[in-house]
């Protein structure tokens, strides 16, 4: 393994990982609810009553975090090789399995694993080991 | 109430994601690959994130209601089940092919991105299969809903 110390950025990583943990725990001691990105949009394909406004809300947010850093400075480039057909795929992948798996990054990785939960570390390490796998054979077998 | 907080949490989550560099699928890319120059940043994101997450989770087990009058609605399932590795599995996939997961995924199509909106349209229709399949499933007699909750 080699470590590619010029695209290493520690103190962003943590700063920005900080703010994560914030939300995360703004939304739970205030909202009572966990942090989850995919709960929180498929809850509103099987909308409950009372239960679509503060999710319409939360994705609100995260749509307009763009428009908010874009008022002090330069938003963060973003370098996107996959072609359309690998976006779609690896887009319907994310959305069934992360329903399937009750969570994502987010609910499982970042809250999950803040509640000590053993569900959420199995279900971390899944996507974490599928991941690294799924990189590996795309780099470094098949040379995409 | 409840929803001005949602939005101010969903808000600083987003600028969370940019600031940590999680909203530039090569950096996540970069992370994932274990083989080829390794990019640590990303287990640094996860780690402040739990860093600051343990406490207010500690917090909020004991409590009835939020601090501003909300019912605590926290998950309760706890066993590690087929679905759970299953549903991990297929969203690692995808999660390499791209580089990019729900969060991302949606701060990305706010920026205008069109791989990103194209991603975020896609991951939409996922979810929408996921829950016709969900309901089909239902109709049969005596089957059980793999969805936990």
């Amino acid at each position: 393994m080699t470590i590619a110390w010029t695209a290493f950025t520690p103190i962003t990583a943590l700063a920005g990982g900080a703010l994560i943990g914030i939300a995360s725990a703004m939304f739970v001691l205030l909202n009572g609810r966990v942090a989850g990105i995919s709960g929180i949009v498929g809850g509103l394909l099987r909308p409950l009553p009372g239960d679509i406004a503060w999710r319409v809300a939360f994705v609100a947010g995260l749509l307009l975090a763009p428009a908010a850093w874009g008022l002090l400075a330069a938003v963060p480039a973003a370098h996107i090789a996959a072609t359309p057909l690998a976006l779609v795929a690896a887009g319907l992948l994310v959305g069934v399995g992360t329903r399937l798996g009750s969570g994502c990054t987010s609910g499982h990785g970042v809250c999950g694993l803040s509640r000590l939960s053993p569900r959420s570390l199995a279900a971390t390490l899944a996507f974490m080991a599928a991941g690294f796998a799924t990189v590996f054979v795309a780099r470094h077998l098949l040379g995409a | 109430m409840t929803v001005f907080t949602a939005f101010l949490s969903g808000l600083v989550f987003g600028l969370g994601l940019l600031l940590a560099g999680m909203s530039d699928p090569a950096k996540v890319l970069g992370f994932l690959d274990l083989a080829g120059a390794w990019d640590p940043s990303l287990a640094l994101v996860m780690g402040g994130a739990i860093a600051v997450g343990l406490p207010a989770f500690a917090l909020a087990a004991r409590r009835r209601v939020s601090f501003i009058g909300a019912a605590m609605a926290l998950p309760t399932a706890r066993q590690v089940d087929r679905p759970l590795l299953l549903g991990g599995a297929l969203f690692g996939v995808g999660w390499g092919i791209a580089g990019i997961c729900p969060g991302p995924a949606l701060v990305l199509a706010g920026m205008g991105e069109r791989a990103g909106l194209l991603f975020a349209a896609a991951m939409l229709v996922g979810m929408v299969l996921f829950e016709a399949w969900v309901r089909w499933r239902q109709r049969g007699v005596g089957r059980a809903s793999p969805v936990a909750a």
